[in-house]
């Protein structure tokens, strides 16, 4: 049966195509604000107007990317894959809808809000409490229709539910948790608001949202996507069933803990820092173990990389996750951190996993998504365009912020001979330009990558309703 | 299935998802009550007070008297509630996204206690609704920026960084020069502050649109910066940290 009439795809097109032009508006943002940090008049435009500086616009850039193209992914992606795996329709297609327009509506409000410095001042978390309790209904419409539809599957066709149901889950839940615990705040007045945590518990509780908006939004949600695409894509069974459930109870459980390697040789306690430092190495094992487990699915297919363009978006998106898995350990153990912490190190190993495992293997779902939704094939050429774009560029920007990081920790540290600082703050700061300059370059090919996977899709789509609209009137 | 062997449970969650939700929900739960709740519970997390080498103690809180405004409050008493202005200024930090290019949070290491000074105390941030600390030195630390340079430089400074520190990427804040701060709002935060925590008394809310009134946001702005790092007055010799 024809694919479109077994399952409700409607609300999975949509959110498709809307990841897809956020993913272009978010890194769009992001080029500006890098390109701010390197040559600051661009923060005025000859105006003395706040709207277009960084400090305004950093918040626009990481809520788009993240819970904008991030976001409408995960939200495609999951109704997508729930309904194929239980080989159920939604529960509810009309709650479906309710979550595709609340969460646009988030997102518009968040364009309006933040360029007018409406923000709570919680990275990730600025959106002020009435958007806040819009996010918690959209996301709790979106958590209920996704359990419910795996509810009413039928128990003899489908008696397991497969692991990328799992992995959704596990991120409904916990993003739930630490939505709502992390925005706790009082209000006074619509736009504004005081949080009811201060100083040293506030901070725990913002980098224990912080570290698991990566750990569960931006890790746990995207592999479920990896644990469905990959196998579709490569057209095998994943590789191991066992490593799978290793490697998710290990990530549900053991992620939870590492916020506080955000905060090593602060006020925090310093048992609080360590406890996370060491969960965090331990979190190597079961990353790699799923890179692994991704990766040698294509076991005896190898040969398929060759000419599939989206088996090789979604492979190189797991050799991302593997590096900064392996990356992420080493920054949280203490006497790398004391070098690392509030340098672009820490901007350089947040975008290794967001611009090469996320944007990554959600392109390949993404296209996957589209090929099956509208059955056409997108254009290889521009599809093999954008994945080398795209791999340029990220590898442009990782490598310009490891030299900017790693030197600003070194500038700030260094002593001469007669045990003074040799550099002032300035100094480390003039130093920055070139990366910065080189960051915004590498950020600028991610965009014109985002950008040729938009007009792939818009015009292979448009070629297929006029065709189809040509075969009806002849 | 043929076997009759029982169900793991990993198999029995995977076949009724309601299970699996609870487990999940148990699962991610356990670092959170382990990690955070112990910060609200032990009074350690927060010292208020430290042992001088005399004997003697030193309270880090500013002990306020009965009838104290927060202008009897000098330099050196220990950690207090925000004036109305720099409670107007901090909301202007908040706005502008200051917390995201520079930090408020030392770390006790040589080179930051030369370049930035003593390193920060959890206590200096017990008011501090939601937490400055940052997590990113774009530009440097402002833990203990009070009293480093005069109100006529922080002025120069947010109206143009570039004129008096070339190397500066930091954007231009003319625009403070030209909005009044509104009093009666301010009030209303420090009451939603109280709320929160924040000891507050009647009068300092009620006087608050009184001191405000002609303030411009620079001038609240400039009380702010001015005010970072300067309530606790650091003894040599003393330990302020286990």
């Amino acid at each position: 049966m024809d694919l479109v009439q077994k399952y409700d795809l409607g609300v999975v097109k949509w959110f498709t195509i809307m990841a897809s032009v956020y993913l272009v508006v978010g890194t769009l943002l992001g080029v500006y604000i890098a390109f701010e940090l390197a040559f600051p008049f661009l923060n005025h435009l000859g105006t003395d107007l706040p709207y277009f500086q960084f400090g305004r616009l950093r918040p626009l850039h990481t809520n788009a990317v993240i819970f904008a193209f991030g976001g409408s992914a995960l939200m495609a992606t999951a109704f997508y894959i729930v309904q194929r795996t239980n080989q159920v329709r939604l529960w509810s297609n009309k709650l479906a809808w309710f979550t595709f327009w609340s969460w646009n509506t988030v997102i518009v409000l968040a364009v309006i809000t933040l360029p007018l410095g409406l923000t709570q001042s919680k990275e990730y978390a600025e959106l002020e409490w009435p958007i806040d309790i819009l996010i918690t209904l959209s996301w709790a419409s979106y958590m209920y229709n996704f359990i419910m539809t795996i509810h009413v599957r039928d128990r003899n066709k489908v008696p397991h539910v497969y692991v990328a149901n799992w992995f959704f889950m596990g991120m409904m839940v916990m993003v739930t948790y630490l939505h709502v615990v992390n925005n706790l705040s009082i209000p006074v007045d619509w736009f504004k608001s005081y949080s009811i945590f201060s100083g040293v518990q506030d901070a725990m509780i913002q980098w224990w949202w912080g570290h698991n908006a990566v750990g569960f939004f931006l890790t746990a949600g995207f592999l479920g996507m990896m644990y469905y695409f990959v196998p579709k894509q490569a057209q095998r069974p994943i590789y191991s069933y066992r490593l799978s459930v290793i490697h998710f109870w290990a990530l549900m459980f053991g992620y939870v803990w590492l916020g506080a390697h955000h905060l090593q040789y602060t006020a925090l306690p310093d048992w609080a820092g360590s406890l996370g430092a060491t969960i965090s190495l331990a979190m190597i094992i079961p990353s790699w173990g799923g890179a692994l487990n991704g990766i040698l699915t294509l076991s005896g297919a190898w040969d398929r990389l060759r000419e599939d363009y989206i088996l090789r978006f979604l492979i190189m998106s797991l050799a991302f996750y593997a590096m900064a898995t392996f990356e992420g350990p080493v920054m949280a153990a203490k006497n790398v951190n004391a070098l690392s912490h509030y340098t672009d190190w820490t901007v350089g190993h947040v975008h290794a996993g967001t611009l090469g495992w996320n944007i990554m293997v959600a392109s390949g779902a993404i296209y996957h998504m589209i090929e099956k939704i509208y059955n056409i094939r997108l254009n290889q050429k521009l599809m093999a365009a954008h994945f080398w774009v795209h791999t340029i560029g990220t590898v442009t920007y990782i490598v310009a912020m490891w030299v900017s990081g790693i030197m600003q920790g070194l500038m700030w540290r260094a002593y001469d001979e007669y045990g003074t600082l040799v550099y002032t703050f300035s100094e480390s700061v003039s130093a920055m330009h070139p990366y910065y300059v080189m960051r915004a370059t590498g950020g600028a090919l991610v965009l014109t990558g985002a950008s040729i996977m938009l007009v792939n899709i818009i015009s292979t789509i448009r070629r297929s309703n006029s065709a189809q609209t040509a075969n009806a009137n002849a | 299935m043929a076997n009759h062997k029982k169900d793991s449970l990993q198999a029995k969650l995977e076949k009724n998802i309601f299970a699996m939700y609870l487990f999940l929900a148990l699962a991610v739960s356990l670092a959170g009550i382990v990690q955070i709740v112990p910060l609200f519970t032990n009074p350690d997390t927060i010292r208020e007070q430290v042992t001088l080498a005399d004997g003697s103690t030193q309270s880090l809180l500013w002990q306020r008297g009965k009838d104290q405004s927060l202008d009897d409050w000098k330099p050196g008493d220990g950690v207090r509630p925000n004036t109305p202005l720099e409670v107007a200024g901090r909301d202007i930090y908040q706005r502008e996204g200051c917390f995201l290019c520079h930090s408020q949070m030392i770390r006790p290491f040589r080179d930051e206690k030369e370049r930035y000074g003593h390193f920060s105390l959890a206590v200096e941030s017990i008011y501090d609704h939601p937490f400055q600390w940052g997590s990113k030195r774009t530009g440097p630390d402002l833990a203990r920026l009070g009293g480093k340079y005069s109100d006529e430089w922080h002025i120069l400074h947010l109206r143009n960084p570039q004129a008096l520190v070339p190397e500066s990427v930091m954007p231009k804040y003319k625009f403070l020069d030209d909005a009044l701060v509104d009093g009666k709002q301010i009030a209303a935060h420090m009451g939603g502050l109280r709320k929160v925590g924040v000891p507050y008394t009647d009068a300092d809310i009620t006087t608050a649109p009184q001191v405000l009134a002609g303030k411009t946001e620079m001038d609240a702005m400039v009380a702010y910066l001015q005010t970072l790092g300067i309530m606790i007055n650091f003894k040599d010799g003393v330990s302020y940290r286990e």
